[in-house]
Formats: C-alpha cells, structure tokens, sequence
C-alpha cells in the first residue's frame, strides 16, 4: 500500500518538482506560458481554418453530387475561400516574423 | 417580409406547437392515467369499471393456477391485508411468492381480475435481507 | 486485500481532490505546472480505480466470500464467465465500475487534448474530478464494495439466473461507458462557459467525445433490447420501463447535439442552444445512473428503496442549476453569428430534427416521472402506461425518419425548387413504389402508421443510395478508380458526412424492424398436453414431448415444439423454464427449495430474416406440491431423528444429501413419465432480425464518422485544400 502511494505522489507531483527544478536553475527565464492569449488565438484560428478547409470541400462535393447548381457553387464557393484567405491572414498576423509562414507546396486537389 | 419579421413569425408557430404537445400530453396523463393503490387503498376505493394500477407483494403460499389463469393474492406493504386477483397473460419471469409486483386490475363480484399482460415483477431487492412471508 | 481495496479507494478519494484543487489553481493563477500536475492526478486516479476493480474481480472469481457482494451475488456454482460479470451486479460494484470506466476515459481524453484547448481543460479536469469524488465518496461511506464478514459463508447467494446470459458481460459496461464518456463534453462545455471560449476549437474537441458517447450508449441500449428479447419470458425488446427511458433520452439529446453542432460549426448559429443539449444530456446520464438504483420508479430494474438517492438528487440538482447559471452569465458570447436563411435549407432540417427529438425526449421524460409528480401534488402514483403515449411517440418518430432522409439531399443555407428535383425525384419515387407494392402485396395497409413508415424507410433507403453513387461517380470522374476502389476512397475522404449517411440507413432499417415487429406480430398464450397443437399466423406448432433435467444446481422442465406451415416442417424449438435453488431461504423445506428458488425461462428462438418464430413454455408446478410437501416432511423428520454426533459425520451427511438429490430427480422425471398441460407463450414477429442489423449498420456509421484521419492524410488534404492561392482578393458574394 505504501508502495502504491508512494508511485501516486511521484506521478502527480511530477510537473510540479519539474518546474521548481527548471526554476531553480534559471530564476529569470520562464517558460513561455502556453495559455498565453496568443498561443490560445493560434489554437483557435488553425481550428477554424481546419472547419473552413472542410467546409470548402464539402461544397465541392455537394456540387459534383447535384446538390448545389453551378450558380450557387460559384458563390458559396466565392465566400468560404474568401473567409480562408481571412483566417489564413490572421493566422501570419498572430504567428508574427518568428515562424515560417504556411510553405508546405500545393498539391493538386484530391477528388473528395 | 423582413427577416425580423419572419423568426417573430417562425418563433410564434413553434411555441404554439410545443404548447399543444404540452397540452395534449399533459391532457392524456389525467385521462388515461390509472392510480397506483395498494391493497388497503384497492378495497377502500374501488370503483367498478375502473382500472387500478395494484402494487404489493405477493402473499407466500396464495399463488396457484386454475387452468389458464394465475391465481394470486398482493398484500399491502403495510397493512395486513390482501386482495385476490385473477390474472391471465404473460407472467413475468421473475414472478413468485413473496415478490413485488404491479398488476392492472378492475374489479369483479368479490374479486379482481388481472389484465391482460399487465403483470409485472420487481427484481428483489439486491441488499435488504429477504424478509420471510407473513 | 479488502483492506487494499478500500485503502485504495479512500486514496483514489484524496487524489480526486486534489486533482479538483490543482486544476483550479493551476488555471486561476496561470500555472501550467499546477494543471499538468491536476492531469496527472487523473491517471493516477485510473490505476487506482484499476487496481480496486481488479482486486474486486479477483475476489470474485476466486469466490471469495469474506466480501460481503460476493457472497451476495455470486456462488461456487456460477459459471467463470458469469463470476466476472457479477462483479457489477450489485449496486457496491456496478458504482466501482462506473468510477473506474470514468477514470479511464477521463484519462484518456485528457492525455489526447493535453495539448489542446488548453484554457479549457483545468476546469473540464476539475468537474471530471468532482463526479469521480463524488461516486468514491458514494463507495466509500455509503455503499463499500469491500464490507467483509468476519465469517465467511461457505456458499454463496448465486447470481440471479436472469443475468447469465452473454450480454450481460457487455450491456452495463457499454451503458457506463456511455453515461461516462457523456460526462466529458459536459465537462468540456462548463470549461468553455466559463472561461467563455466556445469557439471552433471546444467544438471539434467536443463534437468527438458526444459522438464516443453516442456511439457507446447507442451500443448499450440495444444490447439491453437484445438481453430483453432472448432471455426474458415476455418476448418484447422495449418495454418503455422507467429505466430503458433513463437510458434512451440522453441518447437522444446526444443525438441531437452531435447534428445541431454541425450547424453551430458552419455558421455560428444555435450556440445557446449546443450549450445547453451538451449540458442536458450530461445531466440526464447521471439521472439514468440514479433512477436504476434509485428505487423511487416502479420498474423491472429497480434495485428497491435505497439509501443513494439523497446525495444523487442533490448532484443533478446542482448540475441542473449551476448549468442554468453558467449559460445565463455567458448569454452574451452566446449570441448567434447569422440567421437561419430559409426554411429550405440543411440548416433547418437539422432544426427541425432537433426540435423532434427534444419533443420525443420531453414525452418520455414526463411519462417517466408523472407518477412522482402526480404523488407529489396528489398524493397518488398515477401512470400513464405505453398505450397512452405511444400516440405520441409514433408520429415524431415517423417525422424524424422522414427529416434523416431530407436532410442528406439539401444543401447548407439554401435550396432551389430546380435542385429539390433533381435531388428528390429519385427517393420519392421509390418511397411512393414501395408503398404501391406493400398495399398491393401485403396486408400492410391494414396498420397505416407501420405503412407510411415502410415508405419513409425506402425514401431514406434510397436517398443514401442516390448519394453514394453520385459521391462514387464523382470520384470515379476524377480519380478514374475502378468502382470498389472509388466508392472505398469516398468513404475515406469523407468520413463525417457518408459516417452519418450509413447511421441513417441503419435507423430506416432498425425502425422498419419495430414498425413491422409491433404492428404485425401474432402471439398466443396455450395450454397444450404432449401431441396437441395450436395454430399460430399460419404456423402450426406442436407439442411433441416433454424434458426434464434436474441436479443439484439447477432443475430444468421444457418442451420440444414442432412448427411446421402447410404441412412443410419449418423448425423445432426447445424451450424450458430453468428452476435454481433457493439455499438461504429458511421458509423452504429440504426439497421445496430446489423449486422456490429464482427461475428463468429459456426462451426457444428461430430467428430469421423475413421473421422470428419465439416460444417459452411455463409449467406450473402444481402437480408436483403435494409430492413436495410430502419429501419436505420425510426429510425433515429425517433431519430432526439425527442426533448431533451422526449428523455431523460426513458419510451421513453426504448420504441424505444423495438422498435428496435422488428424490428431486424423481419428482422432477414425473414431468415426463406422466406430464400434465403447460401453457406456452408463442409469437410469430415479422422482421425482428432488422432491429439488430439496423443498429448494427447504426453502429458501423458511427464508428466511420468517429474514426480519425491518419496523420500523412490529414496533412495531404489539408495541404490540398491550401492550393487556395494566397492574396486571393476576396470575391462578393454572388
């Protein structure tokens, strides 16, 4: 039993000593606060910018399977890459000059 | 019409159904509902041509069959009393002597018959101690 | 070990605090250390609640009765299978399971968003905490699952023979499950509340743990359906019981959150609206977990008067109120981005399908709980039984289906009357044939609600096929995969949306299986003697001859039926009602009590796909009391004629025990030698078998739509769909 209590109280109280050691050593850096509003914004951003990629898609497909003409595509389609772009703004806003911006090579489109 | 004006309308229609779901429900409980007595309340009260919901226990050594019919007595949880039914239909599997059940009745001449497939049986109770018959 | 055990538990106790206390800090005072410490005292509380669930187990199986639930629920003559299972058949047990399942998904969700939604997750950590304190504190001071005996009996009370049947390994643990991993996005949601952020990122979180939920308490139900079908004498699957509607309504709002948050994902709407779904079908877990053990509903479950319902009142009234209060304060971030556009759109047929089923949750809910408010205000239990409402319930079901198979074939924000054809012409056409050829073929006419819901299901039918072969040619265009490869590859690349389709064909198919199993079904209740016959829907079944099994465990009388249809022998059938000792009751005499214990039926099933032959036979013992009573006397003079020194010498008292087993063997083979009339229960219920495959199919959907992208793929589309070039000037909107 005591072996038992002794493996929780090394476990919950890992992140605590990690930190107070990590203190310890370096007393002015401090490890950048991963709540911080930015970080958070950033979270917050790439989510919507997932929802929006799939939202695009499903456009796409509700247009190749008869469900929008290709009037309404055109400007469904029109708005949402219009809301991406705006995200993906914001997105090079908040990440700043320190990271690189989105540079991953543009394939072409997979059907679905 | 202005959109404002279409959800003012939207909302409207669809307060007004839920509240005559509501009604309707509410309406149907009291009407069709059937009280829930005990074999005490049963005797005190019962009104020919009435259904009653008959909540007891069995009474131990009261069970037997004549023929289709289950013949049984449900006794009041507190009072010495009982009331014989007669019941056809499905008799639930966990039925017997000394457990609690729910049985639909109505009354006849000095008896009460069961409905139909309305029995039902209480699982026993999975920590009180089987308490023995009176 | 029970000590171990409940020193664990008193542990799990404090960790469980103190996983509350440090994820608040943690998040109040903004230190990451604090809240990385409150996780990890959720795992720690995981292999805590392991460890006391397997020293349980291990008690069980080795039939250890120094603890108090073995002996109550077990025996040596428990099958192992069933050894395992009794674990949580009592209500000490069933509440370590639903803590040690809390911890483990609590656990494991915690770990796969620790990275994620990082504002959230202190709070969701600490209400998780909260509900795994306050089932701890429920096992540790009210109901402990390690109450020893100083005397061990030296046999138990057994399991009662209704539970050994194989789902009972898996209904409670699935339904647990369920009510567990409901428990997370309400967490999730009071997290978001209130730190007020409820943006894209809470809802791709939450959207999966609701579905996780969904999928397994879906799972649960119907196996409970199932348990209900092949092993209890009554040969129904739903009973509209207090306790299946517990388990049914926070289904059926999860049902409806996991559609209405699609809309709040895509447009912003209905925020008040997920919020407060996510928040009730949380609240009404814990209320399904509360009335099975409660006892204040009359139900085949009820676990009797009992001393939990207190503190679990109190619990959902907390929940009930502090949900009230979280979504009052933040009404403001609740606000609505846009407006439902027009009443032709994908939006509002999610709408309407979630204002169906808060309609059908709202029915059974005051069903369930009239008679208590009825004995409140009047002081009588009044209940409104299955014929009163299912007038209700009927209707919305039939709209339901009808919307799960509008919804797939329009399109968000807006449909044109010129789409609507292209898209309907096809489902309607094969509703309305499939109407044609029932009325023409069938007497389906003959119960319009079962017909009009054979239609809806073709409509729905067809409209999942229509989709996926336009999804598939779609692809085939671009991709030119060969057919297989293509409708696979669609699948893949689209798992939310086709998940959901497949859901939807499964529910056709389950609701056709309940429309034709309730309205068409034939039963009836005889009594035949060996060689008479009864006539059941053109079948005729046949009483051929009588069996009989007895032994110490278990006495078994059944019957051998012929069913046979315009002379062609269709099936036989075997079925028996199983007696079992009862040995601790000391109202029974020697050989009664081999007859006075619990029994079950046996139930004797052809199942088939067009429809169920089901029979249960229910002798009576009648014939055999006077014999009984008479064995009971002769043994008990022959106990009472012992003196103290033979009757504790074991040759004696093995040789009475022979004795006794030989005369209930003979009582018992008189069943055969000279049998008297049994009555049997037979039904003939068309398309039952579409039941378990509609949920089977239900199952399979969901569990596509939950399935996460693998890594390279979600990389691969999502660098695919960023062939949006950037500095597109942004185009007005047509």
């Amino acid at each position: 039993m005591l072996a038992v209590l002794a493996v929780v109280v090394v476990i919950v109280t890992g992140p605590l000593r990690r930190e107070y050691s990590a203190r310890a050593r370096e007393p002015e850096a401090r490890e950048a606060d991963p709540g911080s509003a930015d970080a958070m914004e950033l979270a917050e951003l790439e989510a919507a910018r997932e929802a929006k990629y799939r939202e695009i898609r499903d456009a796409e497909l509700d247009h190749r399977t008869g469900k929008l003409s290709d009037a309404d595509f055109e400007a469904v389609d029109g708005t949402l890459r219009a809301e991406a772009v705006a995200i993906l703004h914001k997105l090079d806003h908040v990440r700043g000059s320190n990271a690189p911006p989105e540079s991953e090579p543009p394939e072409q489109p997979r059907a679905g | 019409m202005d959109p404002s004006r279409k959800r003012a309308i939207r909302l409207v229609v669809a307060l007004a159904a839920a509240l005559l779901l509501a009604t309707a429900l509410v309406y149907t409980s009291f009407t069709a509902g059937r009280d829930e007595v005990t074999a005490s309340q049963l005797l005190k009260r019962a009104q020919p041509g009435h259904s009653y919901i008959l909540a007891g226990t069995v009474l131990t050594g009261s069970v037997s069959h004549r023929g289709d019919a289950l013949m049984f007595r449900v006794r009041d949880p507190k009072l010495k009393v009982s009331v014989p039914v007669r019941y056809t239909g499905i008799v639930p599997d966990p039925f017997r002597a000394g457990r609690g059940v729910l049985v639909t009745v109505h009354e006849q001449g000095s008896g009460f018959i069961g409905e139909q497939d309305s029995l039902t049986t209480k699982c026993p109770s999975k920590y009180q101690a089987t308490s023995a018959g009176y | 070990m029970a000590l171990l055990g409940r020193a664990l538990l008193i542990l799990g106790l404090l960790v469980a605090l103190y996983g509350i206390g440090s994820s608040l800090y943690g998040a109040v005072a903004r230190r990451r250390e604090w809240v990385d410490s409150g996780r990890r005292a959720v795992y720690a509380l995981a292999g805590l609640m392991t460890f006391a669930f397997a020293i349980l187990e291990v008690a069980f199986l080795r039939s250890d009765f120094s603890f108090n639930v073995v002996a109550a629920h077990s025996s040596t003559t428990t099958p192992t299978f069933y050894k395992a299972t009794a674990a949580w058949s009592s209500q000490e047990g069933s509440l370590l399971l639903w803590v040690f399942l809390l911890s483990v998904w609590s656990s494991l969700i915690l770990f796969l968003t620790r990275r994620r939604v990082r504002e959230i997750t202190p709070y969701a950590t600490a209400v998780l905490m909260g509900f795994a304190t306050f089932f701890i504190a429920l096992a540790v001071f009210l109901a402990n699952p390690f109450a020893t005996s100083a005397r061990a009996p030296a046999e138990g009370a057994g399991l009662d023979p209704l539970l050994l049947h194989p789902s009972m390994m898996f209904h409670p643990p699935m339904l647990y499950s369920g009510y567990t991993l409901l428990t997370i996005p309400f967490a999730f949601a009071v997290g978001a509340l209130v730190t007020g952020r409820l943006g894209n990122e809470w809802i791709s979180v939450t959207r999966r743990f609701a579905l996780a939920a969904w999928l397994f308490l879906g799972v649960g139900i119907l196996l409970g359906a199932r348990w209900s079908y092949t092993e209890l004498g009554w040969g129904g699957y739903w009973a509209w019981d207090a306790v299946e509607n517990a388990a049914l309504m926070p289904w059926l709002v999860a049902t409806a959150f996991i559609h209405s948050i699609m809309i709040q994902e895509k447009r912003g709407m209905l925020k008040v609206w997920n919020v407060s779904l996510i928040l009730g079908s949380g609240t009404l877990a814990i209320l399904g977990t509360f009335l099975v053990r409660s006892g204040i509903l009359d139900s085949i479950h009820a676990f009797g008067a009992s001393t939990l319902g207190v503190p679990f009142v109190l619990l959902i009234a907390a929940m009930v109120a502090g949900s009230i209060w979280l979504i009052v304060k933040r009404r403001a971030l609740l606000r609505s981005d846009a407006q439902l556009d027009s009443l032709l759109s994908r939006e509002a047929v999610f709408l309407f399908q979630n204002l169906v089923l808060v309609a059908i949750v709202f029915v059974i809910f005051w069903v369930t709980f009239f008679p208590l408010v009825s004995e409140a205000i009047t002081g009588t239990k009044v209940s409104v039984g299955p014929p009163a409402f299912r007038p209700f319930i009927v209707p919305l079901a039939l709209i339901l289906v009808l919307l799960s198979g509008i919804g797939p074939i329009v399109a968000w924000r807006r449909v044109t009357v010129a789409n609507m054809r292209r898209n309907f012409t096809f489902p309607v056409i094969a509703g309305v044939v499939t109407l044609i050829v029932l009325v023409a073929a069938t007497n389906a006419d003959t119960r319009p609600f079962a017909l009009v819901m054979f239609g809806l299901a073709a409509f729905v039918v067809a409209t999942v096929v229509q989709e996926l072969w336009r999804g598939t040619s779609a692809r085939r265009a671009m991709t030119r995969d060969p057919l297989p490869v293509a409708f696979v590859g669609l699948i893949r690349r689209n798992r939310r949306r086709y998940g959901g389709y497949i859901a939807h064909l499964g529910l056709a198919v389950l609701l056709v299986g309940v429309a034709a199993s309730s309205s068409f079904q034939h039963s009836q209740n005889v009594n035949l003697s060996p060689g008479q016959h009864a006539f059941v829907d053109g079948y005729k079944v046949t009483y051929v001859r009588p069996m009989a099994r007895a032994s110490a465990a278990k006495i078994s009388l059944g019957a051998i039926l012929d069913v046979s249809k315009n002379g062609k022998h269709v099936t036989t059938l075997i079925t028996s009602r199983g007696f079992y000792p009862a040995p601790l009751d000391p109202t029974a005499g020697p050989i009664s009590e081999a007859f006075n214990g619990q029994s079950d039926s046996n139930v004797g099933l052809r199942a088939g796909l067009t429809r169920d032959l089901w029979a249960v036979a229910n002798p009576n013992l009648d014939p055999l009391q006077n014999e009984i009573n008479q064995g009971d006397r002769v043994f008990e003079r022959l106990m009472t004629s012992l003196t103290p020194a033979q009757a504790s010498q074991p040759s004696i008292v093995t040789g009475i025990r022979a004795e006794r087993t030989a005369a209930i063997v003979g009582l018992t083979s008189r069943f055969v030698r000279h049998p008297w009339p049994v009555t049997f229960l037979l039904i003939v219920s068309p398309l039952v078998t579409w039941i378990w495959l509609g949920a089977i199919i239900i199952a399979f959907g969901g569990l596509i739509s939950l399935w996460p992208l693998p890594a390279p793929a979600r990389r691969r589309s999502t660098a695919a769909a960023r062939t949006i070039p950037r500095g597109l000037p942004a185009r007005e909107p047509a």
